[in-house]
């Protein structure tokens, strides 16, 4: 027998331990263990946070410009002041320029003071017609080139109220901070209170906001965002036909044709490369050679689309590739032994395959486009566009604006009203997205395939 | 004939093609397409393809060297004389292209006449007038010689824009008739027709190389140009940034430089720790239940443009950071500084810090997670002493990566970080990137003469080259990492 001795178990040793009580140091290391738990979600947490913050303050900035203050008032077409001669001849009634339509609006406030509940001590009409924005006469003037006939009759016209008065009801614009106002008066103030009470004043919804064009610095109740949505949406069209078919045949060649030689080995570096060049460099690119080189036309949608074109190619490519390479090779293997050509099993049998991948790859890089900012400012898309593009193709060459560039330009205004203009712009962007990534989750989950 | 209208016509052609091959193949096969040598629609495709894409081709390089030539011949209609005090030649052929282009929109408008336009030689006077009529602007009184150079310019386009139509369709029409003699029964059109669309793959994924070699040319082009005019010294080493739009700038890259490092450290501060603990919870503690609900919000805030992160600084965080910290601390009144930009732009950040680290985490193998539990390690321990350690160059890389992107960013910037080109310390003042300049260099202004719109070029490639610089440095780090463990 090996005179092996147990270990002396003295009572008096330094490490007593036990299960059911935990000893300093793993205290220490348990505590330190939870703190670093706690770092993470705190991390989380902010991001989680920072995200909500951002949403309430668009949200919060931008929902009331969905909603917007109108005047209803009957006014008369005077056909003395609207066509003199009386022959209705219409070149004649354009000659009456806006300010010949004032007076109207003067005239049917006038009448409104009739009233025992409207009007104020020693308040003329001529400073109430200031509640109506200054696109009021050229509505007027509009409609009455549209409808010649209704000269002479009485109508009921719902004027956009001015941005001052239409930010008293959203809680922008104060009795106190009227006073010190040049643009508004207190007693303004209390009329339109009064014409609320009267029913004369609603607030509604704005659909103008998503169908008028943009409007100059002091009428920020009549600007929109139709040009810009329409102009995006040329953009998007450009981009769709240019970057899909050359992304997709790209992306072809690469992944089944392409041999392991340094011409494929720069396209593909080149294409990793161009993922990560500052969007702002593919706007002085668009800039140099599309509008100073090839003279193309500034702030027209072909242009944006271009460059937009170039800068989305990269994730399109990278997203056919992957759902090429999702395709089993079986697929292949089988077409190419009843006799189709490498061409044939490629088109007519891995492609089809593809398509949801590439398509959702599409759509997400549509959406990126669609966001993009800094590359369209340098192209002109800034400039102020009154005018709705034609319709394509020579709507693409025409000057047009883009939501993203819109939000941006409004921002560069001084009247605090384009503040909510600029939040609700993003709104409608943010929603755009929505949808496009949405169709995009929804082509994902119902058409892709587990092999 | 509009150049949009010959290549419709070429299109129609190469229709008609794909159609009339086709039924030719089948009527030399007698009929039965079984003695063909390829299935009855590869033949219609040569022909399509025969048809469209010489004439295309053609169309393209023509419109593209159209213009070149017609500006050799115009110029040297102009004198000396003709150009401006302190204008150049492109700005006066900038002017007769615009009179050229006003001509035929008043001819179209009916407000002149070819005759008209023809006897147009002592009385130039109410040109502008008629030309203002239309919609185009004149800037100057127009010249004798503009005026005739204009006429000139108009008149070759016009011939030039009809030679281009003939030879375009007749090469179409050559090509048609060519593939069509060509087809018989032992014509192997398949290959054919194969080829010709591998060629056109080929073509289009080099379009990846010729936007690169665009982009590259392009800066540089301007660059040198730029550098004929100021000199590259005081662009590198001066610490003042001065535009004037008369003449005498100072125009020193430094404070642009120091304010881009400056706004994109304090967005790294702010991001790097909060992504990479966010990546460490997320796939090493986070429940199923906290994962499919805060994966999903992070990666909202990567998708989010960044004209909405530049609103949020410009009338949220501006102002609170202002208000709270600024005023208070007496450090600064104005609500656009570099810690309103680097604090957005941190948020905008974090997707990419916490993706790029998640699969630079889940890419450590598990085998080095289990050593170091059987060891009797906590997590946080091993997550400290394994997995950071095993994951710190993809780690880098990221930041890296993240470090290029934060350079680059333009709306955030332009927005939150103001327009004030200063060398200070201090975080709560505005200062500005190189971003933001070549934004306001650029903007509205594309008459490349003068060095104040040129230094945008500079600026564009000195940033080109950083982040390229980053990424590729990123890259080789990552990769590099690993070939550790596959």
């Amino acid at each position: 027998m090996t005179d092996a001795s147990m270990p002396e178990t003295s009572p008096s040793s330094k490490h007593t331990s036990s299960l059911l009580q935990q000893d300093v140091r793993t205290k220490k290391r348990n505590a330190s263990e939870a703190r670093f738990k706690a770092y993470g979600a705190i991390a989380i947490g902010i991001a989680i946070l920072a995200l909500v913050a951002l949403m309430t303050s668009i949200l919060a900035n931008g929902s009331s410009a969905f909603r917007q203050t109108f005047i209803s008032l009957d006014v008369y077409l005077d056909p003395a002041k609207l066509d003199k001669d009386g022959t209705r001849d219409p070149e004649a009634i354009a000659k009456v320029s806006t300010f010949g339509y004032a007076p109207l609006i003067k005239a049917a406030f006038d009448k409104e003071f009739e009233k025992p509940e409207i009007g104020l001590e020693g308040m003329k009409s001529s400073e109430a017609a200031k509640m109506i924005s200054k696109e009021g006469p050229a509505e007027l003037r509009r409609y009455v080139l549209e409808n010649p006939d209704m000269i002479g009759e009485t109508v009921r016209f719902d004027f956009l109220a001015g941005g001052r008065i239409d930010g008293y009801f959203k809680g922008r614009v104060t009795m106190e901070s009227a006073e010190r106002d040049k643009n508004v008066s207190p007693e303004q103030l209390q009329l339109a209170d009064q014409l609320k009470a009267a029913g004369l004043l609603k607030t509604k919804f704005n659909w103008g906001f998503l169908t008028r064009a943009d409007a100059s610095e002091n009428r920020p109740e009549a600007a929109g965002l139709g040009v810009a949505i329409l102009g995006s949406f040329y953009m998007m069209i450009v981009v769709l036909v240019l970057a899909l078919p050359i992304g997709v045949a790209a992306s072809i060649y690469l992944e089944e044709f392409a041999p392991k030689n340094w011409f494929t080995d720069i396209i593909e570096v080149n294409i990793s490369n161009l993922a990560a060049v500052p969007s702002i460099v593919f706007g002085i690119l668009g800039l140099a050679i599309f509008i100073n080189f090839a003279h193309l036309p500034q702030s027209a949608p072909i242009v944006g689309g271009l460059v937009l074109t170039l800068m989305t190619l990269p994730t399109i490519i990278i997203a056919t590739r992957a759902s090429l390479k999702a395709v089993p090779p079986s697929i292949r293997d089988a077409a190419l032994g009843i006799g189709a050509s490498k061409m044939q099993s490629v088109f007519h049998h891995v492609l089809p395959l593809a398509a949801p991948g590439i398509l959702t790859g599409t759509i997400i890089g549509l959406a990126q486009a669609l966001g993009e900012t800094a590359p369209l400012l340098l192209i002109g898309m800034v400039a102020f566009v009154r005018d709705f593009p034609s319709a394509p193709p020579e709507g693409f060459f025409d000057p047009a604006a883009a939501l993203p560039v819109q939000v941006y330009n409004w921002t560069q205004r001084s009247d605090p009203a384009f503040v909510e203009r600029a939040s609700g712009a993003i709104i409608v962007l943010l929603v755009f997205l929505l949808i496009m990534n949405a169709i995009a989750i929804i082509l994902r989950r119902r058409f892709e395939r587990r092999w | 004939m509009s150049a949009g209208l010959i290549i419709l016509v070429v299109l129609l052609i190469a229709c008609a093609g794909f159609f009339v091959g086709r039924s030719r193949a089948i009527a030399t096969a007698g009929g039965d397409i079984r003695n063909l040598h390829s299935r009855p629609n590869y033949y219609g495709l040569t022909v399509a393809l025969f048809s469209a894409a010489p004439a295309l081709m053609i169309a393209v390089l023509w419109l593209l060297l159209q213009p070149l030539y017609i500006e050799g011949q115009v110029s040297e209609m102009i004198a000396p004389a003709d150009i401006p005090e302190g204008g150049s030649l492109s700005l006066v052929m900038t002017d007769v292209r615009r009179i050229a282009d006003g001509l035929d929109v008043a001819v179209d408008a009916g407000t002149l006449t070819e005759d008209r336009i023809e006897d147009m030689r002592a009385d130039l006077s109410d040109l502008r007038t008629r030309l203002g009529e239309v919609g185009i602007a004149v800037a100057s009184e127009v010249r004798q010689n503009v005026f005739m150079a204009a006429k000139t310019y108009r008149e070759l386009a016009a011939k030039l824009r009809l030679a281009m139509a003939v030879i375009v369709i007749g090469a179409s029409l050559a090509g048609a008739a060519f593939s069509l003699l060509r087809i018989n029964p032992d014509y192997r059109a398949r290959n054919v027709s194969e080829h010709a669309i591998k060629a056109l793959l080929i073509l289009s994924s080099s379009v990846a190389i010729l936007t690169t070699v665009g982009i590259i040319f392009s800066l540089l082009f301007e660059t040198l140009h730029f550098f004929r005019l100021y000199p590259a010294k005081d662009f590198f080493f001066s610490s003042i940034w001065n535009p004037q739009f008369q003449g005498g700038s100072d125009l020193g890259i430094l404070p642009l430089l120091w304010g881009t490092l400056y706004v994109s450290f304090v967005a790294l501060i702010f991001a790097v720790p909060i992504g990479l603990l966010a990546a460490v919870y997320l796939s090493e503690y986070a429940s199923k239940h906290v994962r499919s609900f805060a994966k999903p919000a992070i990666e909202i805030l990567a998708g989010i443009p960044t004209i909405v992160y530049g609103l949020f600084a410009l009338i949220t965080v501006g102002p609170l950071l202002r208000d709270y910290f600024a005023e208070p601390l007496g450090l600064g009144n104005s609500s656009s500084s570099v810690l309103t930009a680097g604090v957005v732009l941190g948020i905008m950040l974090i997707p990419f810090v916490s993706s790029l680290s998640d699969d630079v985490i889940n890419a450590v193998p598990q085998a080095m997670r289990d050593g170091s539990y059987g060891l009797g390690a906590t997590k946080s321990e091993t997550i400290k002493q394994v997995i950071l350690p095993a994951a710190l160059p993809g780690i880098v890389g990221a930041v890296l990566l993240a470090a290029s992107r934060a350079i680059g960013e333009t709306m955030i910037v332009v927005m939150g970080a103001g327009a004030a080109a200063k060398l200070s310390l201090n975080p709560f003042e505005a200062m500005t990137t190189i971003t933001v300049k070549i934004v306001s260099q650029l903007t509205g202004d594309t008459e490349f003469a003068s060095p104040e719109t040129l230094v945008a070029f500079a600026l564009g490639l000195s940033l080109f080259v950083v982040t390229l610089g980053l990424n590729v440095l990123a890259l080789y780090i990552v990769r590099k990492y690993r070939e550790q463990y596959e």
